[in-house]
Parts: structure tokens; C-alpha cells; sequence
């Protein structure tokens, strides 16, 4: 049975001007970049003055909105139509300067220079699992803030798993919260080495062997560094307890993106999950690269059947031919009932087994029409196998989540990397349905 | 692995014995690792398939609980070999080496409840990834005694993506403005010796799309930028070819009404205008067209892989997802194209 989910309809989201965030998530190579750019440039078109916010995006795709260099500005995005009033920035996550800023922004001239120069910091910035989930909202939110835009489209970054995005705030103040930083704190709040002296026995064994460990001067490099960090520690919070909130807010609008493939889905239903159990607004789950077929109603197995019957068709004439030309009927007939069996017999992996077709026509002989209609019909028998598989997989999604509204976006024989591709997608993507070919 | 060369190669195994496996998101990393651990455990070998970025997949992958940070027989290769699996934790990892070169026992238990081993593995990327990779080097290395056999005949990474492999891979230069001397500084270089060996090999992952392809050619620039040694190009899920250009374009040009009496016959309804099978005809040529806009892409792709000048692989698409059986099949595969 197929289960009928709610239908995303992507158009009312984009136009309502009550919604001013859209967070495209989901694993890693199902589109989310695209699906970015694609709700952006429709959104813009349609009056909105609209930022998207990219992390690392494909170098065609990036060309395709005007981002040749990562400046970490919204730059404006040339070829839009603005007649509805709208506009399209777009700009790349440039992860460290973000982090930079933050810093500048938050600490006086001589403690930013000690931090920004503090090799911890430079490992931290441009490296740590959580920063640049961290520094995507941290820009979501300064975008926010700026009040220029009315809707901002934010794609998130390709995490080992979709869900660092949601927990990098609170890892991030989890450290900061950590024992371990204050006891490297201890000593320097207590005036620099002459702070080791309370330290007790246990604690100055621990502090011996990580020193024995990492090196004394490493340690110190930490030590210096979160000394450093100590004032701004406060304002990282508080930043990211905003931005948090930000989320949960009615004007943020989460989309899902995922594939029509286990894990991809697997993936997108924790994520239902988790944005469900923080109080996230999930807006739907946007499938893309689903198949269709303007010949749904031919199943692949009466496809494949009558495949086989035009090539055996096919295989008779051929030796009628060949007897014709005098060239030993009986072997010629023979041949063909045997080869009929074995194409029988492998009917499963016929569908995957073009050669003969394929072969034929490179070759540079005419193909018959009984060839020619036989290879079309193993084509339809492999789409519809396509079908049901996806078919299988979202339903299997639809049943643990039946309330999660879905917008199917049909799949395209190639990569997107112009606008008009973008288009594409977006019209595709308010259709909701995969379009029939 | 060897070259493409599978009759001229034998049965002799290939000298590479660490295996770093690389791709864009969504190519099958895992799933290749996974086969490419199967396909080297030829008779009487053994082989580690390691993961480094908890996610669980070799456990999903082989339909087992999750990994414990141990060392663990997963599976048996059709010749007899094994193939075992391990899931390196930072954490774990950052003790193991506390207990293993300092024998720091309960202290190293007291750092952890202090949050030191969370710190040092999340502060610095550097030292988590000289973890990492620094257990898999030592499972590469390990033998059975001194001077013993070596434990494993091939260790398999499932790595990283190709966006972040050379920085993963490089963690002498990540260590060196942490660590300048000490012994996390000795354990990145003794990592990087392995590392460059002529032992060790990274493949990519690829499919046969723009961006993955793209992304596949950048990694490889940038690993061999940074002198380490790149082995093959694997293309994953890759889908057969149906029908091709030229005879679509004869489709369509002139034989819609033979086409239609074709499919009649085949018993599939009427070839008069309107009739079913008549109705077949534009779906079944729009689907054919689609196709071959696809093959001709595909075949864009596959000559800018061939320009890496790297040994390529090619394994079919799994049409129904990815479970045991197709790992095997897989490996098979493999196997048939020379891998050893």
C-alpha cells in the first residue's frame, strides 16, 4: 500500500512574510546546497529580498550564483528578476574569519591579538568538529541581525551526521562549561604559576601527566588560551543560546532534504526526530532525484516479458533471414531456441543485461523494430524498478512519520549549475509531486 | 591494490597494506571500504576494516551490534580469509596511548572524568586525527611477535570525506604548531613515515556525476600536493548501459509506428493511434532520451577519471540497497578486476 503523506506545498512557505528563516538539513550529497539556492532564487523572484547562506558548495554551483570568491560577504546575485520587487544575495561560510570577527568583535585589541596568535586558536578555528556548525549560526544569527533581508535560506554544513548541527551550541557550551577548563583556569586566576601551589596531590599528578603527555609548552599554550578566551567564554553563550532560541522561533522553517535511498532517509528520520524533541518548526521533508514514469501503468515484470518475447520475435527473423540467405537453417534455429532459454532463465538480470541491444547498434547495423521496441520496454522494466524502490523507502519514512509533509522534486538526467537550472528545481519543488515523463 | 591488470597481476597481493578509503558524501565510502576489506582477504589472509568517524556503519553494514573499540571478526571471504572490524574512538584511543606509553593506568582514568581527554581530542583536530590514523598505523604494523608475521595482511580506513582527507591525513603539519618536540610530536612523525609509504595507498570514491567526479579530481591534486600516495579510483554504483544515443535518435526519428506494431505484438494493447501500446511509444522514448542524455554525461565523466592516469574500478549499482550479500558481491567484483 502506498501511505499518502501530506503534501509540502513550498509556494505559501516562501511567500509568507511571517517566515524569515529556512534551514535546508540532511546528510551529506542529496542536494541540500541546490535546494538552498534553488528555494532562494524562487523566493526572490517572487518579491522576497532573500539571503542564502551556503557552506562549502560546489565550485559550479557557487559560479551559478555569482560566488567566485569566499569573502564571507553577501554579495549580490546577477540575473535575478527583480519586476516582483525582490533580490537574491548569496554568500559562502568562510569559517575562521567568522571566527576572527567574533573575536575582534569580543575582546579588547591586546587579548584578541594574544588569541588570534595563540596556536590553540588557530587549530580551533579552522578545524574543530563543531566550529563550523558553530560559525553558521553564528552568521545566521549577525544576517539576522542586520535586518536587510526578509527571508534568509541557510544550507548546513556537510556534518558527519546531520544532527552536529543541532548540537554544536551546546557542545560548545558544554566545554566551555567543563572541568577541565576551569582547572586550567585555576592557576592563572590565581596569578600564574604561583596558582600550581594549591593544587593538590592528585590534581598536580594529573597535570604532571598530561604535561609528560602533550609537553610542557603545549600546556601552557592551552593554558594561555583559555585564560584568553576566559572574558569572551560568557558572550559564546549567550550568542548561542540566542541563536537557539532563534530556531525555535515561529519565523524559522526547518526542511529536511534527503534522497530516495535508506540511508539518506534513515538519516532524514532522525532528523524528524530530533528537531521534534527541541521544539524545532519542521516545515517537511523535501525528497530529491525521485523517479516517475509517463508509463507507470506498464509493471517492469510485463515489461521485461514482453521484451523477451519481441527479442525470441526478433531472433526468428533473423534466422529466417539467414536461411534465406542459405546459410544452414537447422544450426541458425537451434541456436535461437537455446538462446530464447537462456534469456528466460535469467530474467532477473536481464533488465541489467543490455549488450545485445546496445551492441547491435554499435555495430552500425539497423536495428529492427522488435530489437528497438524490446530495448525501450528493458529500459521502462529498469525505471519501474526505480519506482517501486524508491517507492519502497518512502513509504517506509511515511509510515514512522505520516505527519511530516513531503515535497517530491522529480530527478534530473544531469548536475544544476546555472539559474536557470535553480529555476528548474524550483518549480519542481513547488509542484511537490515528481513531474510525469 | 594492483593495477588494472588482472591477468597479468596473478594471485600475488599487492604490497600496499594500508588502504585509505576516501569520497564525496553519498558515493558508498563505507560500503566500498567494507568490500574492499572482503576482496583483499584472500585465502589464509587477514584483514581490519576500520571506521574513524562514529557513525556505526560497518555495524549497520554487516547487520551486527555496534563495534566495541576492539578488534573484532566480522565476516569470513568466500576464500576463508578474515575480515575484522574496529571503530577507533578518539577517547579510547588517547588512553589507550596514556596506558600504552606511560602506563598511567588511573590517572588516565582521572583525566577522563575531568574532561581532559574531551579536550585535547576537540581543542585541536590535530592531535584527535594523530589518534586516529596513529591506531590504525599501529594495527598496519603490528606483528604477532617480535620479528613475528604481521597480525593483518591488509588494514582498510573507511576515512574521512574527500573535502577534509589531506588535512586528516597530513596531521604532521596540523601537530607541528601544537606539538613542535614530545611525544605527540614523535607519534605524528612516526605516523607520517607510514603514511608516505610506499605500504600506503588512498582511493576515491567516486560516481559518475559532475560533482563527485569534480570533488575526486581536487582530492587528488591536493593529496599528491601534499606527497601522499594516492592508489586507485573506485566508481561506485555504476548502472548499465541500455540503449545508447545513436539508437534513440533512430527511435525517434522514424520508426514511432513500427515501434508501436513491435510492442502490439508483444502483446502490450492496439498500435493504432490512441491504442495502448500506441501510447507506450512517447513515454517509453522520452525515458530512452533521458537515458541517453545520461550515458553521454556518464561518458564525459569517465574521461576526466582517465585523465588522472590512476587505476580504476568500477562496481555496479546495487539495486536494492546495500545489505551482506551485496558486500560480497562487490568484493567479487573486485576480485574479478585484479584486486588482491
Amino acid at each position: 500500500m502506498t501511505w499518502q503523506t501530506p503534501l509540502l506545498r513550498v509556494d505559501p512557505l516562501l511567500a509568507d512574510p511571517a517566515t524569515r528563516i529556512i534551514v535546508c538539513c540532511g546528510s551529506g550529497g542529496v542536494g541540500k546546497t541546490t535546494t538552498a539556492a534553488a528555494l532562494g532564487v524562487r523566493a526572490a523572484e517572487q518579491g522576497r529580498r532573500v539571503v542564502v547562506l551556503t557552506i562549502d558548495p560546489a565550485r559550479r554551483l557557487a559560479q551559478s550564483m555569482g560566488l567566485t570568491e569566499l569573502d564571507n560577504t553577501p554579495r549580490r546575485v546577477e540575473g535575478i528578476d527583480e519586476s516582483a520587487g525582490g533580490r537574491l544575495d548569496a554568500m559562502m561560510l568562510d569559517m575562521k574569519r567568522t571566527f576572527d570577527e567574533v573575536v575582534l568583535n569580543n575582546a579588547d585589541p591586546a587579548r584578541a591579538k594574544a588569541i588570534l596568535e595563540n596556536p590553540f586558536y588557530q587549530s580551533l578555528s579552522a578545524g574543530f568538529a563543531g566550529t563550523q556548525e558553530y560559525m553558521a549560526m553564528e552568521k545566521l544569527g549577525q544576517l539576522r541581525a542586520r535586518d536587510e533581508w526578509d527571508l534568509i535560506v541557510v544550507d548546513t554544513p556537510p556534518s558527519r551526521s546531520a544532527l552536529d548541527f543541532l548540537d554544536a551550541p551546546k557542545r560548545l557550551g558544554s566545554f566551555l562549561d567543563g572541568k577541565f577548563i576551569k582547572l586550567l583556569m585555576a592557576p592563572a586566576k590565581a596569578g600564574g604559576r604561583a596558582g600550581m601551589l594549591f593544587l593538590n596531590a592528585g590534581m598536580s599528578m594529573m597535570t604532571g601527566a598530561l604535561n609528560k603527555v602533550v609537553g610542557a609548552h603545549l600546556l601552557r599554550d592551552v593554558q594561555t588560551f583559555v585564560a584568553a578566551m576566559d572574558t569572551m567564554f560568557g558572550g559564546f553563550r549567550k550568542r548561542a543560546d540566542a541563536t537557539y532560541r532563534l530556531l525555535q522561533a515561529p519565523g524559522t522553517a526547518f526542511l529536511v532534504v534527503a534522497a530516495p535511498e535508506r540511508d539518506a532517509l534513515r538519516e532524514a528520520s532522525y532528523f524528524v526526530e530530533r528537531l521534534a524533541a527541541e521544539t524545532m518548526p519542521l516545515a517537511g521533508l523535501v525528497l530529491n532525484r525521485v523517479h516517475g514514469s509517463g508509463a507507470a501503468q506498464l509493471t517492469a515484470e510485463r515489461a521485461l516479458s514482453a521484451a523477451e518475447q519481441l527479442e525470441d520475435l526478433a531472433a526468428e527473423e533473423e534466422d529466417e533471414g539467414r536461411a534465406e540467405d542459405g546459410t544452414g537453417a537447422a544450426g541458425g534455429t537451434g541456436d535461437g531456441a537455446e538462446d530464447a532459454a537462456g534469456d528466460g532463465a535469467a530474467a532477473e538480470d536481464a533488465a541489467t543485461d543490455g549488450a545485445t541491444v546496445s551492441g547491435a547498434a554499435v555495430d552500425g547495423q539497423e536495428l529492427s523494430p522488435e530489437s528497438l521496441a524490446a530495448g525501450l520496454l528493458r529500459l521502462h522494466a529498469e525505471r519501474m524498478q526505480v519506482v517501486e524502490r524508491e517507492r519502497r523507502t518512502r513509504d517506509r519514512f511515511a509510515s514512522l512519520h505520516p505527519e511530516v509533509p513531503v515535497a517530491e522534486v522529480a530527478a534530473l538526467p544531469g548536475d544544476v549549475h546555472d539559474l536557470a537550472g535553480l529555476r528548474t528545481v524550483g518549480e519542481r519543488l513547488a509542484d511537490g509531486r515528481p513531474a510525469v515523463t | 591494490m594492483s593495477a588494472q591488470q588482472p591477468a597479468a597481476s596473478g594471485t600475488a597481493p599487492s604490497p600496499t597494506r594500508f588502504h585509505i578509503v576516501t569520497g564525496k558524501g553519498g558515493t558508498g565510502k563505507t560500503t566500498v571500504a567494507a568490500a574492499l576489506a572482503l576482496a583483499l582477504a584472500g585465502k589464509g589472509r587477514r584483514t581490519l576494516l576500520v571506521e574513524v568517524e562514529g557513525r556505526h556503519g560497518i555495524a549497520q553494514l554487516f547487520e551486527s551490534g555496534e563495534l566495541p573499540y576492539e578488534e573484532r571478526k566480522i565476516a569470513v571471504a568466500p576464500g576463508g580469509g578474515e575480515v575484522f572490524g574496529m571503530a577507533i574512538d578518539p577517547e579510547l584511543a588517547l588512553l589507550d596511548y596514556l596506558e600504552m606509553f606511560y602506563k598511567l593506568g588511573r590517572a588516565g582514568r582521572a583525566l577522563k572524568k575531568l574532561g581532559a581527554i574531551d579536550f585535547a581530542t576537540t581543542v585541536a583536530p590535530g592531535l584527535r586525527d594523530v589518534l586516529l590514523t596513529g591506531k590504525a598505523c599501529e594495527a598496519v604494523r603490528r606483528r604477532t611477535s617480535k620479528g613475528g608475521t604481521r597480525v593483518y595482511d591488509a588494514v582498510v580506513m573507511d576515512a574521512p570525506p574527500t573535502g577534509r582527507i589531506t588535512r586528516f591525513l597530513n596531521v604532521n603539519d596540523e601537530v607541528a604548531g601544537l606539538a613542535r618536540f614530545g611525544p605527540i610530536h614523535n607519534q605524528a612523525q612516526a605516523v607520517m613515515r607510514v603514511l608516505k609509504s610506499a605500504e600506503t595507498a588512498v582511493h576515491l570514491v567516486t560516481l559518475l556525476e559532475e560533482m563527485p567526479v569534480q570533488e575526486t579530481v581536487d582530492g587528488v591534486a591536493e593529496l599528491r600536493a601534499a606527497g601522499l600516495p594516492v592508489g586507485s579510483v573506485l566508481v561506485n554504483m555504476v548502472r548499465p548501459v541500455l540503449l545508447d544515443e545513436e539508437t534513440v535518435r533512430t527511435a525517434a526519428a522514424g520508426h514511432r509506428t513500427a515501434v508501436a506494431k513491435a510492442l502490439s505484438q508483444a502483446g502490450l494493447g492496439g498500435a493504432r493511434r490512441g491504442g495502448l501500446a500506441e501510447r507506450l511509444v512517447d513515454p517509453l522514448l522520452e525515458q530512452a532520451r533521458e537515458h541517453a542524455e545520461r550515458v553521454a554525461l556518464e561518458k564525459r565523466e569517465r574521461a576526466e577519471l582517465e585523465a588522472l592516469g590512476l587505476p580504476t574500478y568500477e562496481l555496479e549499482l546495487l539495486g536494492d540497497g546495500v545489505d551482506v550479500g551485496g558486500i560480497y558481491r562487490l568484493a567479487h567484483a573486485l576480485r574479478d578486476q585484479g584486486v588482491r
